[in-house]
């Protein structure tokens, strides 16, 4: 028997309410299906399940608020013998049963009152009646407000008080990506343009191939790398606050599947319909202020990870080129990173590394490898 | 304004509503920067962009993008671009 247990969606969620479950004892489910969904303090996400197998028992029902770790179902692995009924089943009178049909209720769960333990129509209202109330309501707006940036007061407190930040900056020309770019653009119809945030993350993937001590996660004292880069994408969300879920293996998408992908994260993102690999996953976080935000941004990195890159406004700017002052397009790459597991001077080379990568985005719109790792295979 | 204009303008709110919630359309300065009004960033604004196209049938190349600023400018360029009596209409499918 497996416990299926409340994972953890990201450095700041200590508990979380069940609000639904997608599935009911002796349902047959697969790796990465959705089984339930979870409220956190920042959204309602959908859980996956990381095993085969068939679901055994729901230990947690809709509405109740449990710690993370708590084990919410039990599942049967495959092959693996259905234990013995718990209880042996009770004669259910007819006019009961039909009752339960039209009620929902499973009238072999019912405690019966009638002869022999039977199962009267009465026990069936009885039950009816006794049934927890539907599935509650997400969180109201001004509180998700609230309890989000209790979240992220806590994750960025945690990260400032056990993370030895040191904080880089380097200013990039992006001459060749923007002009790249609108040859790219040209003539495609407005739905297949892609943003220049795409090419910033898929420079950031190659570039931390350079140096892969900025990609994984400290735990219990030690640093583990991470092959395949999952990219914590930061979204600002209407209303305040933020969410950082995963892209998936940026490093071996071509770029118009990571704009796909993209879009679609931050619609789901803003709409609240997350799943939780994409919220556990992420073993960086790239953030982008975009065309209407500042020049540049140093971040706090989100734990369990140890790097946060940042990139300013791409905005038109003097630049000494050839021994010539110029007005090209550059842009303010920042990272924010861990001492415990990197320095300074491989911080500089990861964004030398950058600075290059961008300076040929023909290459960056040619180099994807075949995925390293699936998706969600993060503990 | 004309009624066509006014309809236009309506139209072209509430798809700038569908991704701004918040958006009051009556506090909007139409000659004023849209994008230091309202909240968008560059996903919101291409999003606001697409729907444009879709619901009127316009096509907006990149090149013409710096030219939308203000709710005035996109107003101006989607009545430019549509049937004398097609504000309001959805565009073909698939436009």
């Amino acid at each position: 028997m497996i416990d299926f247990k409340l994972p953890s969606l990201g450095a700041d969620m200590e508990e979380g309410t069940l609000l639904q479950w997608h599935v009911k004892p002796g349902d047959t489910v697969k790796r990465g299906q959705v089984v339930a969904v979870v409220d956190t303090s920042k959204a309602a996400v959908d859980v996956e399940i990381w095993h085969d197998g068939v679901m055994a028992e729901l230990l947690v029902q809709p509405g109740d608020k449990v710690p993370v770790g708590t084990v919410l179902a039990t599942l049967q692995a495959p092959g693996e013998t259905a234990p013995p009924p718990a209880a042996v089943r009770h004669p259910v009178s007819p006019s009961a049963r039909r009752r339960a049909r039209e009620l929902g209720i499973d009238p072999d769960g019912v405690n019966g009152t009638g002869a022999q333990g039977s199962v009267t129509l009465a026990d069936i209202e009885a039950a009816a009646r006794a049934q927890p109330a539907p599935a509650p309501a997400p969180v109201a707006l001004a509180d998700r407000q609230t309890e989000m940036r209790k979240a992220i007061a806590a994750a960025m407190s945690r990260s400032k008080r056990e993370i030895p930040h040191y904080y880089l900056a380097e200013t990039i020309p992006m001459q060749a990506a923007t002009v790249w770019l609108q040859q790219h653009n040209e003539g495609l119809p407005i739905t297949e343009r892609m943003l220049p945030a795409v090419l910033l993350l898929k420079a950031v993937a190659l570039a931390l191939r350079r140096t892969p001590e900025l990609n994984g996660f400290h735990r219990d004292g030690h640093f583990q790398a991470s092959v395949p880069v999952h990219a914590g994408v930061a979204i600002s969300l209407r209303g305040g606050g933020l969410v950082a879920p995963a892209l998936h293996d940026v490093g071996a998408k071509p770029l118009d599947q990571l704009m796909r992908e993209l879009a679609d994260l931050v619609k789901r993102a803003r709409a609240g319909s997350l799943r939780s690999s994409e919220m556990s996953d992420p073993t960086i976080t790239v953030t982008n202020l975009g065309d209407q935000g500042a020049e540049a941004v140093f971040g706090v990195i989100y734990p369990p990870q140890v790097a946060l890159v940042g990139f300013g406004s791409i905005l038109v700017r003097p630049w000494v080129q050839d021994g010539e002052v110029r007005a090209l397009p550059t842009v303010r790459a920042t990272l924010a990173a861990d001492h415990r597991v990197s320095d300074g001077h491989r911080g500089a080379l990861f964004l030398v590394e950058l600075r290059e990568l961008l300076q040929r985005p023909q290459a960056l719109a040619q180099a994807f490898t075949a995925p390293q790792d699936k998706p969600g295979a993060s503990p | 304004m004309n009624t066509d204009r006014q309809t236009l303008t309506t139209t072209v709110l509430s798809l700038l509503a569908a991704i701004a919630p918040e958006l009051e359309p009556e506090a909007l300065n139409p000659e004023r920067p849209l994008r230091q009004q309202v909240d968008l960033d560059s996903m919101d604004w291409l999003n606001f962009l697409v729907s444009l196209h879709q619901r009127f049938g316009v096509d907006i190349p990149e090149s013409d993008y710096a030219r939308l600023v203000c709710l005035k400018d996109v107003v101006d360029y989607v009545q430019a671009r549509l049937p004398a009596d097609a504000a309001g209409a959805p565009a073909q499918a698939g436009a």
